[in-house]
């Protein structure tokens, strides 16, 4: 199952071009609707006005060079790793779930673009790709929803409850789980349930790319222009006016060890 | 001074849900960030600000009293074991605070109360909190003060 590309089977019934433009138009909708979303919530008119406002209380100016080294410090630590979580059970989700989601798009772009029909033969790789991708998403996305959803750990709320923003998740999730579901009916020739699922695949693929404007999917977009300026602002000595940190042995206290929000 | 959030900087992570003894520190139903949903409420205890990791939670002063520009915030360092706190006033002096945090481990310093023995019918009945006066470091037990020397004009 997991070296058969799906994609080939359902070029049977759709014409490759279709699907092509199919993965144009996905695209096209999260670029514009990204554009929309950051024009409707002023997002980069905040960040602009907060670099402007901490200006008065810099330290010290940052060089070129020094911009650019925070920059690859954010792209390192905050972006490629996660590391903006103080939860290491959430970073790890979101690592598998950024990274799943990741290949799984690209093994998409590769099987549609590289070999959408039935004749000639798939690199055994790429549909594994395709297929790892998706259960990277299925494992990180599942355990963030049962187990780690702060709805759920620190508000105790049932795990079925959904609200606005559970939206990209459960979208993500059912694009994820579909999928796999459709390349396994159509591996065991299940073929009209393979077809059924194939068909809720798209409809959970375009609401995932077609929400972004109501949804969280463009947190992936502006998140890491928040931790660039977090980063600029500790180098620079504004500190988005935050104390220093402390440098007085004498009056440190006892440390102490922070316990996870799960009291429901 | 009511509490309020920096989405930019919220992760979402619940510890000022948890904590909050005001029941008031939420999630946003839309967006999944901590949202403070009545400031009126807030005893301005400032357990959340303490406790909120990603240092995204301030401080919002009344109008009356604090206008324009004024910022309080704080920064936890867990294994230093320290609250600083800045304070920037609108006039542009900014004054820096750093405590030590006191709280004792449980079962050590804090004693785990359900370990201990009933107090008696008279320990309950008696004026004196639990511990007192050992707690208060007075041997010779509470102060008492002689009714003359009450202040003047005033009767019990």
């Amino acid at each position: 199952m997991i070296t058969n590309n799906p994609i080939a089977d359902v070029s049977v019934f759709i014409p490759p071009l279709a699907m092509q433009l199919y993965v144009i138009a996905m695209l096209v909708l999260v670029v514009g609707e990204t554009v929309l979303d950051t024009l409707h919530k002023k997002s980069a008119r905040y960040f602009f006005e907060n670099a402007e406002k901490s200006k008065a209380h810099r330290e010290r100016e940052l060089s070129g060079g020094e911009k650019v080294s925070v920059a690859l410090k954010t792209a390192a630590h905050d972006v490629l790793a996660s590391g903006e979580f103080c939860n290491s059970r959430r970073r790890i989700a979101h690592l598998l779930t950024m990274y799943g989601f990741i290949i799984f798009i690209i093994a998409t772009v590769i099987l549609v673009f590289g070999y959408p029909a039935a004749i000639g033969t798939t690199p055994a790789w790429v549909p594994l790709l395709w297929h790892l991708g998706a259960l990277m998403v299925a494992i990180g996305g599942y355990w963030f929803w049962f187990s780690i959803r702060v709805d759920v750990a620190a508000e105790g709320y049932p795990w079925y409850r959904m609200v606005r923003a559970d939206l990209f998740i459960v979208s993500l999730l059912a694009t994820a789980t579909f999928a796999l579901i459709w390349s396994f009916f159509q591996w065991v020739g299940a073929g009209a349930l393979a077809v059924l699922f194939f068909w809720l695949f798209v409809i959970a693929s375009t609401v995932l790319f077609g929400s972004v404007l109501w949804s969280k999917f463009a947190h992936m977009f502006f998140k890491p222009a928040a931790a660039y300026q977090r980063r600029v602002s500790e180098a620079d000595g504004s500190r988005d006016n935050l104390p220093p940190p402390a440098d007085q042995p004498e009056k440190f206290g006892l440390g102490i060890k922070r316990e996870l929000p799960r009291h429901y | 001074m009511p509490t309020f959030v920096y989405m930019t900087r919220c992760d979402g992570c619940g510890h000022c849900v948890d904590i909050c003894p005001s029941d008031i520190m939420h999630i946003d139903p839309t967006y999944r960030r901590a949202v403070n949903i009545e400031p009126n409420m807030c005893w301005e205890c400032y357990s959340c600000v303490k406790a909120c990791p990603m240092h995204a939670i301030d401080c919002r002063g009344y109008a009356d009293f604090s206008p324009l520009g004024h910022s309080v915030r704080v920064r936890r360092e867990e294994e230093k074991g320290t609250i600083s706190w800045r304070i920037r006033f609108r006039d542009g002096r900014v004054k820096d605070f750093v405590s030590p945090i006191t709280t004792q481990p449980w079962g050590e310093k804090i004693p785990k109360l359900a370990e201990l023995a009933r107090p008696s019918d008279e320990d309950l009945n008696s004026q004196l909190l639990w511990s007192e006066p050992d707690a208060l470091n007075i041997d010779t037990g509470l102060p008492v003060m002689a009714k003359e020397k009450f202040k003047q004009g005033v009767y019990y």
